[in-house]
């Protein structure tokens, strides 16, 4: 297996679906960093088979709610002095603003553009999001 | 509590608030002259972004036979819009000068936007495809006042029920009362969305069958609500040409129907129901337009907080 330097102080999005973790860097807008950065995809997973990585060196705060909402699985480790100072689990957030946009063009979001992009959780299982404008479900792709 | 809020989306209401709204209505058709002038001295303001000539008539006429005025816009050309004004600065100012506002607009959620940007009730009067809650309550009422309940009773929708707003916004709202059944009849390209199918029917359990011809099911309904197939929601001229004519009400279909059977329409038709069908006493869709004046008088009234003197 690929060797990646543990951190010594920083975080590990750790569970990332296979395949998302470019998504979630996008997301957290983690080009931005000045500090070290690692996506490990495809790491050898006991629960998910396979999986993908993010480590981050230094505490950075990030956006549970968007995490969340990408995938409510992925956990999230802080690491301080080489070790695991606290495990985060995430949830499904009930409300998301200006993290995905809408796609129905026939929605009043597509016109104006101040407009946030709000979509709410409307069922748990399937986990179905739906603008709070027009209705439509989020499809998943950002 | 009605005083002060917006009216969305139907199920924005409560039962007991749609019941609410409903008994007043009820009470305003019994004696209209003692509502004549609970709105003296309120204005209402009807933003229509696109034409619907009976729409804003019916909230207009709603609000003058409460004794309040009006004032408003019948197109976006007419408008702040057509400068490129966005929906809610348009509201913060309209609601320096109304009461009360009823809106309609081509964009999905625009008057969902509008009810975000203001205190002022804002109704929504329809935003494109979505929805259009008081068609829903006019619809209501109608089926309440003529069969003299809203549960226990098998209705047909038929026609377009891919694009029929007023279709899925009733299904919607009849889904929360008791034993209706629900026959959908429409061509395969114009079913009911899945969306509505899924989370709404099968999800509450509710009995409903999809059927192709609406003479084959036509003689057990209570209820049959005819539809408009509409041109601008189709994509292509074509498919709207050879769907239009799929689906006609006329004597000879009515023939095998309950005698008590009532026929309902959200109007304006083209050629859905044959005119010969007008003067047949399950004819009920000119009714239909009337109870949707009364209940917009019932809803304003609600929103605005105003008792009857």
């Amino acid at each position: 297996m690929l060797n990646i330097d543990s951190v010594e102080r920083g975080i590990v999005i750790d569970h990332i679906q296979a395949g998302k973790g470019m998504e979630v860097y996008k997301y957290l807008n983690l080009d931005k960093l000045e500090s070290s950065v690692a996506i490990i995809k495809n790491a050898k997973s006991n629960k998910m088979g396979k999986k993908d990585i993010i480590k981050v060196e230094n505490e950075i705060n990030i956006d549970l709610t968007a995490l969340g909402f990408i995938d409510p699985n992925i956990t999230i480790n802080i690491i301080e002095n080489d070790k695991i100072a606290r495990k985060i689990n995430l949830q499904l957030p009930e409300e998301v603003s200006n993290i995905v946009k809408c796609k129905n063009p026939r929605c009043i979001s597509s016109i104006e553009q101040e407009i946030p992009h709000i979509f709410k959780l409307t069922n748990k299982e399937e986990k179905t999001y739906r603008c709070v404008y027009c209705d439509t479900a989020y499809d998943g792709k950002a | 509590m009605l005083k002060g809020r917006h009216l969305i989306d139907p199920m924005d209401l409560s039962l007991e608030e749609i019941d609410e709204i409903l008994d007043l209505a009820d009470e305003i058709v019994a004696n209209p002259a003692e509502f004549a002038e609970v709105c003296k001295g309120k204005i209402l303001a009807t933003l229509f972004y696109e034409p619907s000539t009976r729409t804003r008539l019916s909230f207009e006429a709603a609000m003058l036979r409460l004794g309040g005025s009006i004032m408003g816009f019948s197109s976006a050309d007419s408008s702040s819009a057509a400068k490129g004004e966005s929906v809610a600065d348009t509201i913060k100012t309209i609601a320096c000068y109304a009461d009360i506002a009823a809106m309609r607009h081509p964009k999905e959620g625009a008057p969902k936007v509008a009810s975000l940007n203001t205190d002022m009730p804002v109704i929504n009067g329809g935003d494109g495809g979505h929805q259009h809650p008081t068609q829903t309550l006019t619809d209501l009422l109608t089926i309440r006042s003529l069969k003299k309940k809203l549960n226990n009773f098998t209705i047909g929708f038929c026609g377009d029920l891919k694009f029929g707003r007023t279709v899925h916004s009733l299904i919607k709202a009849l889904s929360r009362y008791e034993n209706i059944k629900f026959v959908l009849i429409s061509p395969q390209e114009l079913r009911v969305p899945d969306y509505i199918k899924e989370e709404i029917l099968l999800k509450n359990n509710i009995e409903f069958e999809e059927v192709e011809r609406l003479e084959d099911s036509i003689h057990q309904l209570d209820v049959l609500y005819m539809t408009r197939v509409q041109k601008e929601r189709f994509f292509n001229e074509a498919d709207y040409v050879r769907l239009k004519d799929s689906y006609i009400v006329n004597l000879e279909k009515l023939e095998k129907a309950k005698s008590d059977m009532i026929i309902l329409h959200p109007l304006p038709r083209v050629n859905e129901i044959s005119v010969e069908v007008d003067n047949d006493e399950r004819a009920a869709y000119f009714k239909q337009a009337k109870f949707g004046m009364f209940v917009r008088m019932a809803l304003i009234m609600k929103l605005l907080g105003v008792e009857k003197c």
